[in-house]
Formats: structure tokens, sequence, C-alpha cells
């Protein structure tokens, strides 16, 4: 295929995933295409991620769309290992014998094929023991090769193969048995800190490894089903897109890292955006009292700077198994911009609800303040499935006395209530009370008040509801919240 | 106005910042050839303290150009980024002869180049020796502000209403660097090459901290190198910089410690680390026995 047709489809996939790669940017990498050779592939990649990709976090879609599209190019990353370079495979050819036990030299032909899984085994803990590149990327080729199981037509993803192989190789024991092998190697005993950094060490190898082997699969399977039909399932949202309810461990990793930068910028904008506020309607004191100066012509108008008060926040929130994982990044969300808000109070329920505040004053760790919020927090009270109503009736009863003019209260949750009695007068009663009351919901809006979820009947009582899946919807409801 | 480029290959450009006593990767190197080639300003983001506003110092002496700064903040305007007329100026030329010149004269006179001021942004496109520009910490200016950069960066020209439109006698290397405050324009990205500078991996760090710590052991960089990557991975408040990697290193270098272990990596965690709460961490993962 030709490189223009190649970088079409690979422009193309990048707008599939959601970047947004304008057409200036989409001429440019063609600029930059021409003056970098895409034999050099290190350089290629870069200098196609430098003119399309204009934001850090997109940086691993990137990366992996461009996996998909030019892993065939390049000679070093030839499926064959018929093309490797003679002194390579001299090299190797030593390593082997030395594994095998001296001696027993083997012809030049065959390669790794007659070698037995042993044999392997104990190559690779070798390598990845001296971090040896070259011959870890040769033996996950050998390893895919051998142990995926791979099958030209056969529907079944990367993980899979990933799976097989791994699984052949026994990685879950090799960094004990790297370990162990590096403390009998040492002359002396090694203090805590050096087996901490050892193992640090051979851990990044080990990842490292699995890396090359992820890879190895792709590049099989493109070669296999062609790059579109490849990019097309492995395709994945953008970490601001990646719904709250059904986020892997994964997914929720990078969502933790997207979490912080993105706190960080809105308090920044919204910290502007206090101080530049509009000017206020004409001060009539001020500017008499100015006037005098000018012997009492008004010449120095002077005007009223409204100082909007920051709200004062208390945040109510379902954490039962399904929403949970939303409402701890709420809490942490609204926690990193605090000092946006006069007073943040945090309520958790399940059926019972307790106050959590203190976990959050007693530390400057967020992570550690949420941990203790899923650990400590008494929040059942018959059966630990939700019960909105009871939650916000004893919520009422204990801290109803604490709503006041200034107060923004924010009701987080799904609104499945199991069919219990809503109790929707108490937040008709919190509303008249407070400054506003907001729900945001999870749930994509189709499916509310469906089932069991009476979120309308709540929301009827409220000042909005908001649909909130991930956290660009969040992030936009908290920046018109402070 | 097509001038020739600067760097051969991304080779050139590596080794060259390499003697400057600048470690880049292959990802920072190609973008330096690239901007060079295409003629496009590069806008360098990270975390505080990877070397951002350093690559660009270097390669204004790897080039031998001159190194023009425009270091940027809330509130920066035209009259401090681009051009200003010498109002005093103007007032003495048209108090000085009165009677000879006529009115025409003088309006066109007071409007030359003669008064104007030149900021960092209009010296940079009129210097005649070749120039880095910088545009340091772009993200403190305001969304507005950002359109003043917008006409040099994509043209390498300045619109001056009494003169007309300067152009820049040859194209300068722009940098614009940002500590990512705040999401910058669409308009300012696309004009732009992206680069992003991480954290080093651990070679480039021991490397780093080799050649800015002069007299250190391998053996000790390599050391430092490897907790501070064991540190990082923790889920810090702020992880260390490379600058405060190189502060430690020297750090350990002056109290005369060869190698490392537990008791000095705590009593100097502070240096690595600003928060309380993360030097508590960091000790306490430090000293786990597994």
């Amino acid at each position: 295929m030709p490189v223009l047709d190649l970088m079409s489809g690979f422009i193309a996939e990048l707008r599939n995933a959601g970047l947004p790669v304008s057409l200036t940017e989409n001429l440019d990498a063609m600029e930059a295409v021409k003056v970098i050779p895409i034999e050099d592939r290190d350089a290629f990649k870069y200098a196609l991620g430098a003119t399309l990709v204009k934001n850090n976090a997109h940086w691993r879609v990137f990366e992996t769309i461009f996996e998909v599209y030019f892993s065939l190019r390049g000679p070093e990353y030839e499926i064959n290992q018929e093309n490797q370079p003679d002194d390579f495979w001299r090299e190797m050819q030593d390593q082997m014998d030395q594994v095998k036990g001296q001696g027993e030299g083997k012809g030049s032909g065959g390669g790794m094929d007659s070698l037995t899984p042993e044999e392997i085994a104990a190559m690779l803990m070798r390598a990845l023991m001296n971090g040896d590149q070259a011959m870890m990327r040769a033996l996950a080729k050998q390893s895919v090769q051998r142990f995926a199981g791979m099958e030209p037509g056969r529907p079944v993803g990367g993980t899979y193969y990933l799976y097989r192989t791994l699984r052949n190789l026994d990685l879950d024991n090799m960094l004990q048995k790297l370990m162990d092998a590096n403390r009998e190697m040492s002359k002396q005993e090694l203090t805590s800190l050096e087996e901490r950094l050892e193992k640090d060490e051979f851990e990044s190898r080990i990842e490292q490894f699995k890396q090359e082997v992820e890879a190895e699969i792709r590049r099989r399977l493109v070669a296999d089903r062609g790059a579109e039909a490849m990019a097309k399932t492995l395709r994945k949202p953008l970490p601001e897109d990646v719904e709250f309810m059904h986020a892997s461990r994964d997914e929720m990793q990078s969502l933790k890292k997207a979490l912080y930068p993105l706190t960080r910028k809105l308090a920044a904008r919204l910290a502007r955006k206090r101080r530049h506020g509009r000017k206020g309607p004409l001060d009539f004191r001020n500017t008499v009292r100015h006037s005098l100066s000018y012997g009492g012509v008004p010449a120095d108008p002077k005007f009223r700077y409204p100082r909007p008060a920051k709200p004062e926040l208390m945040v109510v929130a379902d954490i039962s198994g399904s929403v949970a994982a939303f409402a701890r990044f709420t809490l942490m969300f609204v926690y990193a911009i605090q000092n946006q808000f006069s007073k943040v109070r945090s309520f958790v329920f399940i059926d019972g609800i307790d106050e959590v505040t203190k976990f959050f004053k007693s530390t400057e760790d967020i992570g550690e303040a949420i941990n203790r919020v899923n650990t400590e927090a008494d929040v059942v009270w018959v059966d630990g499935h939700s019960d909105y109503g009871h939650a916000f009736e004893v919520f009422f009863e204990r801290y109803g006395k604490d709503i006041n003019s200034k107060t923004t209260i924010l009701l987080l949750g799904d609104a499945r209530n199991n069919y219990h009695a809503a109790q929707s007068w108490v937040v008709k009663e919190m509303r008249k009370r407070a400054r506003h009351v907001y729900w945001l919901n999870p749930e994509p809006k189709s499916y509310w008040n469906t089932g069991d979820s009476i979120v309308g009947e709540y929301g009827a009582h409220t000042d909005g509801v908001f649909e909130c899946r991930n956290l660009r919807q969040l992030e936009g409801f908290v920046e018109n919240l402070a | 106005m097509r001038v020739k480029p600067r760097f051969k290959d991304v080779a050139t450009v590596r080794s060259g910042l390499k003697k400057e006593n600048y470690l880049a990767d292959d990802g920072i190197a190609g973008v330096v050839y690239l901007a060079d080639r295409l003629g496009k300003p590069v806008l360098i983001e990270g975390p505080a303290g990877t070397g951002k506003t350093q690559l660009a110092k270097s390669v204004a002496e790897l080039t031998g150009a001159r190194l023009i700064r425009l270091q940027c903040y809330e509130g920066l305007d035209e009259s401090k980024a681009l051009y200003e007329w010498n109002y005093k100026k103007q007032l003495l030329r048209i108090q000085a002869d009165k009677k000879s010149d006529s009115w025409s004269e003088v309006h066109d006179d007071i409007f030359s180049e003669e008064f104007l001021l030149t900021r960092p942004l209009l010296e940079a496109i009129t210097s005649e020796e070749p120039v880095v520009l910088l545009i340091d910490e772009v993200d403190r200016v305001e969304v507005e502000t950002e359109a003043l950069l917008l006409e040099i960066l994509s043209e390498y020209q300045v619109s001056i209403p009494e003169l007309g439109t300067i152009t820049a006698k040859q194209i300068p290397l722009v940098f614009l660097t940002s500590n990512n405050t705040r999401e910058l324009s669409e308009a300012l990205k696309r004009r732009c090459l992206y680069l992003h500078v991480d954290y080093p991996d651990l070679e480039r760090e021991k490397e780093i901290v080799l050649t800015k710590v002069p007299d250190i052991s391998e053996n000790l960089a390599d050391q430092i190198a490897r907790i501070v990557r064991s540190i990082r991975q923790l889920d810090l408040k702020k992880a260390p910089s490379v600058s405060e990697t190189l502060d430690w290193a020297r750090t350990l270098m002056i109290l005369g410690i060869e190698t490392i272990d537990e008791k000095e990596a705590k009593e100097t965690l502070h240096i690595l680390l600003k928060y309380q709460t993360d030097i508590a961490k960091a000790a306490k993962e430090l000293s786990v026995t597994k």
C-alpha cells in the first residue's frame, strides 16, 4: 500500500477514536512525512505525533493506532525471522549453547524452533536478568509463535492470545525467581532498599517484555485481518470519555491520572473567572468622594465589583455497588478543588447515611480519605440495598438544620430505589432551604425512569438533573457550579 | 524566504545537543529537526522541571543564535510583547522644530521605525542575525492575549497599523513552553508542533546526572536514578522533577556519600519531595522489606 493511502486511513482512524485532527494538521503531517523517512520508525512516529496529537492524554490512543497501521513497515519488524542480521544470530546461537550446556554445538539452521519450552523459559530469565533488549524481542516473537496458537481467521481478540502466551511462560512467578537468583548472585546481603530497587527494575523489564509480546500479537493479527478491522476492535474511548459505570481497572487507572491535571486546570480557570468578574453597577458614593479631587467633576467613575460568595457545598452520594465508582470520582473531584468552595461537607449512603467530612479533614491525601470512606463509613441500615427514601429522611432529620440559603446540595446516584418509598418530600424541603439542589446521574439519559429508577420523581423537586457519565460531563457541571 | 536547513538529520540534532550538555531523547531531537525543516514553532508541554526552557537555550547555543525570551504573565499586552510607540521621543520631535516642517511631514515622520520601540516578538523577526525565540510559560496569559501570537507564529510577520506589515528577514526557531495550567486554544495548538517532555527514563536520567553533576561516580548516579524512578511510581502529589534529582545528587556529593542506604535516603528525601505527606509516603515505601 502506498504511504499516502496508509496515511489517510490512519488519520481517519485517529478521528474515529475521537482525536480532533484538523485539516491543517493533516497537511502538516504530510509535510513532515516528506522529510522523515518511514524506515526510521521511531522518528517517523514522533513526527506524526508532533503534528497530529496536541494533547498528551491522547498519546496512548495514538500509539496503539500507529502500531496497528505501521507495524508491518521497516525491516526489523518483519514477521519472518530469516532476515535477522548475521551477527545477531551468531550471538543468539552462543547464548543458546550456553543454556543447553557447553559443547553441544548445533547446526546453524533451525534457529529457535528446536528449543524446548524449558529452554525458552531459561533463556527468557537470562535475558530479563541482563536486560538484553534484542534477546527479549526475539524471545517474544518465538513465544508468540509457539504458545499463542494463533490461527488465521479465528475471531478471537488479542487478549486471549496474550493470556495464552503469558500463561505458558509462567511470568507470574518470574519475578520471584529473578529475585531469588539475584540474591544468590550478590555476595553480601542486600539491604531492603537495594532489594526494593532491584524488584522495581525487574518489574519494569517484565512489563517491557509483556509489551513486546502484545505488540507481536498485534502485528500478527494485523497481518491476518488488515489494519482497518484491527483498529476497530482496538478502539478505546479517550480517558475523558470513559463511562464511570463501566470502566475497567485499567481505565480506572487512566481516569485517576487524568483527574488531577483536569482539576488543576479547572481551579486555575475558576480562580481567574472570579478575579476578572464583570464590572458591577456604578458606586455612587465612591465616585462622589473621588470627584472632590477634580473640583467636583465626576471624572473618575467608580464601580462596585461584585464579589460572588463561594458556595457552601453538601455532597450526598450513593455508594452502593453499581454507582460506587461515580461517587468516588465526584468526591475526589470536588475535594481536589475544594478551595473554590467556602465549605464542603460530604455524606455517603446505601440505605443508611453517614457523614464522611472528617476523613477528608484529617488528611491531605484524597485517595486515602476515599479508601477510608469505603471501609469505615457506616452506611448499611437493614440489608445494604440502596434506599434513597430512608437515607434522605435520616439526612434531613440530622443535618437539615445546617442547610441555609448559601448551601448548594449535590445528590449523586442513579435513583434506583429498589421499590422502596421515595420520600421525595425531603428533596422538596431541602430545596426550600438551600440555594440550589442538583442531581447528578451517572446513567445514560435513556435509562432514566426505567425499572426501579425514580429519578424523575426526585428530579421534579430539584433545580436540575444532569447526566454525568464521564469526566468531561462532570467537569462541565462543576465549572458552572463554582 | 526558504533558508537552508540548520540540521542535516535527527542524529545531528541529538549529538549537537549532547555537546551542549542537553541529553535529548528520540522524540525531542526529532521534533527539533522537524521544526527546522517545516519552519514551524514548537509547543513544549510537560511537568515542571523537566528541561523545557533549557531545550530552547541549548538549541540557541547549538545553532549559535541569539536567544530572545518573552516571559509570559497575566496581563501581558501588545505594548510589552510586540511593539510600542516611543511617545516621549515623538513629542520631542514635534517640539524640536515647530516652525520648519509642515504638518504632513511631521505626521509621516513620527510614525517611522525610528520611533518604534521593539519588544521581544518584533525584535525576533526583525533581527538580521539568526535568533531563537522563546515564549516562556505561554499558559499564563489570558486566552484573548494568545491571539497576539497567532500572526507571528503562522506567518512570521507583525502588522503595525501605522507602518504596514513587517515580515521576518529569516525564519527564527520558535519555542513555546507551557506548564499546562490551562488548555491552550485550538488556534494556537494548530499552528505548532507539539512536544511533550516527560520525566526521563532510567538510562537518560542517569546520564543527565552524570553530565550535570561533576565528579559523581557512576555507581552513585545509577543508584540515584533508580531510587528516583521508584519514587515516581508512587502516587504522589508532586513527583520529583529532574532539577530536584540534580539537587539531590549535589547534596549527596556535598555530604560525601558514596552509596545510599536507607537511612541517608530518608534523611535527604525532603530535597526530592516538597510535601510532608509525600515524604512520609516515600519513606514508608522505601523501607518495605519483601
